[in-house]
């Protein structure tokens, strides 16, 4: 027996270009929808791991000095502020501190970098705790330090790929005309990291004629009160506090713009899929006035019609809808270059992440948003008289 | 059922069309009664109001002025007449419809389309009523065909086949051969005839066709919104 399903599949088939028309610009619609929600997730996920990827939620500098190792080098390690060493016996003193790492960065003016000479950063790190804090980097060859005074270096990823070293090459610290040995080359991470060359923390102190550090990175225990600690740490001397989380906030208030301008462009293209379900609908309804009265000579209620054209609207949301995610789904690497694009800050990884929940959301959205622009085209069908087949026949 | 085997009543049916100033009185006090087995035809000139008067009849439009009892309900009469939804009740429980233009829905098979009225409303064991409607019209080798691949008088028993699919009482037809040659207007007359003698049902019909409304065992001839039985 043929269903008011069946009925309705068959019309939608009936003009096929019109129909595919409306498809795709629902597919169209959803398809931002997802991407655009799926971005919102997917970046604050990424943006999590690259803070995670840290190793260390807070950092304590000497005051004045600047926030980003790259304001550091812009400003050739002469802008560079230094605290004792021994202020990291303090901090692991605070409770809420799980580990610490002594760090000394240094820049120096490389003449041979690039086609003017660049500045080649230096990460002086303890090989006692740092490796500890970063337990999640990957060697692309070799491996950590040999002792903790060692005249040795780890290069990240981009700066052992800039300079052509393998392991067991020799590298020379610009300014200081001092060699040491390439031990271990690094994965890439998609952070700050791959640009850095790590030497023991002493060996640089030696190179760098100071027996200071620059910063200390702080691991707070799980579930401790970060807040409580900041304040702690503020009163040490001369020092300031740096807190991912507080990066984190400033990078997502940014990001907050962009999605406004995204969200935009997602309610626009809703908003064009919804009037072209309605012309479709209508249309229909309008070249089938007389079927419609035919339809209620056999004892099709105003409802039954009603269901009958709804139906046809839930088909075509569903269709386009579930077209429009799947789409999202393939071509979200796609997505992912064009957002990075407009970004100020985009962390490595993948920035969209669609998931079920998110999916069937958009999906129950998408359909929601379809059913009511199909109110009213059903509206006018099912209040077609069945006298107007009869009467349009001249 | 009344005891008199009494289906439809109208007293004083009026249908007033008002055309600017102008009033048409397309059915002008019309009173007849039709009893269960009847096979009416209705004929008369173009334009003497055939068609809004049965439409009247079958529930497909309101009357002016006048009542309307069907099966013993009221329908139309004391200026009130029942909704949209209560019309719809008693077309399909009462009526099948067949027309001149056939509405077959293209998109559609032959059997599918018989089975169309299944789809809203279906009374017991109408499902068995396709196949054995479509032989009994002789339409059992054509059941997968579209519309289009059928011809006329073919198109015109599939309607009949979906018009009668619920088992109506009454079948009402108008000018149900106005579209077809005088070979198949005669099958479709012949049709109309045996479902009348054979399965009893009551038939409404509306011809300008002589041959077809001498079927009927009684004629009534419209003239200006009136009725004359002959
Ligand atoms: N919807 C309408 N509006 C105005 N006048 C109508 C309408 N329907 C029918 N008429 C008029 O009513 C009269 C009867 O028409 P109709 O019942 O169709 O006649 P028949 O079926 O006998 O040819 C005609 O004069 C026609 O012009
Ligand atoms: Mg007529």
């Amino acid at each position: 027996m043929i269903t008011p399903f069946q009925i309705a599949c068959r019309n939608l088939l009936r003009k096929k270009v019109r129909t595919f028309l409306t498809l795709i610009g629902i597919m169209l619609s959803t398809w931002v929808m997802v991407s655009l929600f799926g971005f919102n997730k997917g970046y604050e996920k990424a943006l999590n791991r690259d803070i995670e990827n840290m190793g260390y939620q807070l950092m304590v500098m000497a005051k004045g000095c600047p926030y980003e190792a790259a304001t550091m080098m812009l400003q050739g390690g002469k802008g560079l502020r230094y605290m004792e060493q021994s202020m990291v016996n303090d901090i692991v003193k605070e409770p809420e501190v799980e580990k610490v790492t002594p760090i000394l960065m240094q820049a120096y003016f490389d003449p041979n970098k690039g086609e003017s000479g660049g500045i080649a950063g230096y990460f002086g790190v303890d090989p006692a705790s740092y490796p500890a804090m970063k337990p999640f980097f990957r060697f692309r060859s070799g491996g950590w330090f040999h002792d903790e005074a060692a005249q040795e270096v780890v290069m990240g990823y981009e700066a052992a790929e800039l300079e052509q070293r393998e392991v067991g090459d020799m590298t020379m610290v610009p300014e200081k005309n001092v060699q040491l040995k390439v031990v271990g080359i690094l994965e890439r991470t998609g952070t700050q990291d791959d640009g850095t060359i790590f030497v023991p923390l002493k060996s640089l102190q030696r190179i760098a004629g100071t027996a200071k550090i620059t910063t200390v990175g702080i691991k707070v225990k799980k579930d401790a009160d970060m807040s409580k600690l900041e304040t702690k740490l503020y009163q040490l001397k001369d020092v300031q506090v740096v807190s991912f989380s507080q990066v984190k906030q400033t990078i997502l208030k940014l990001i907050a713009t962009a999605r406004v301008m995204v969200l935009s462009i997602a309610i626009v293209a809703i908003l064009i899929a919804m009037v072209g379900v309605v012309n479709t609908v209508l249309m229909s309804v309008l070249e089938r006035v007389q079927e419609i009265g035919i339809l209620k000579t056999m004892g099709a209620m105003p409802g039954d019609i009603f269901r009958l054209v709804w139906t046809e609207t839930l088909i075509l949301c569903s269709v386009g809808g579930i077209a429009g995610i799947g789409f999202a789904l393939l071509f979200a690497q796609v997505t992912d270059i064009l957002v990075r694009r407009i970004l100020p800050y985009a962390p490595g990884g993948g920035l969209v992440a669609i998931d079920l929940p998110l999916a069937l959301l958009t999906l129950v959205t998408i359909v929601g948003v379809g059913l009511l622009s199909g109110l009213y085209p059903a509206w006018k069908a099912g209040r077609v008289r069945p006298l107007e087949s009869i009467r349009r026949e001249g | 059922m009344t005891e008199s085997g009494m289906v439809l009543a109208a007293r004083e049916l009026t249908k007033v069309y008002t055309r600017g100033s102008e009033a048409i009185r397309a059915v002008d006090g019309v009173s007849l009664t039709i009893r269960r087995g009847e096979f009416v035809a209705f004929m008369g000139p173009s334009g003497s109001g055939k068609t809004t008067l049965v439409n009247i009849l079958g529930c497909l439009d309101n009357p002016t002025g006048g009542e309307l009892d069907l099966a013993g309900r009221s329908i139309f009469g004391g200026g009130k007449s029942l909704g949209e939804r209560d019309l719809t009740r008693v077309r399909r429980e009462l009526f099948g419809y067949i027309f001149q233009n056939f509405y077959l829905i293209h998109t559609l098979t032959v059997r599918e389309n018989v089975a169309l009225p299944l789809a809203f409303y279906r009374k017991p064991g109408a499902e068995e009523e396709v196949e054995r409607l479509l032989k009994l019209l002789g339409m059992e080798h054509r059941m997968d065909h579209l519309p289009g691949q059928i011809s006329g008088g073919e198109m015109q028993r599939v309607a009949i086949a979906r018009a009668l699919v619920n088992r109506p009482e009454i079948l009402l037809a108008d000018e149900p051969t106005g579209n077809l040659d005088t070979r198949r207007s005669e099958e479709i007359g012949e049709i109309l005839q045996e479902l009348n003698r054979n399965a009893g049902l009551t038939i409404i019909m509306v011809s300008h066709n002589p041959d077809l409304a001498r079927l009927g065992g009684r004629r009534i001839e419209m003239r200006d919104g009136q009725a004359y039985e002959s």
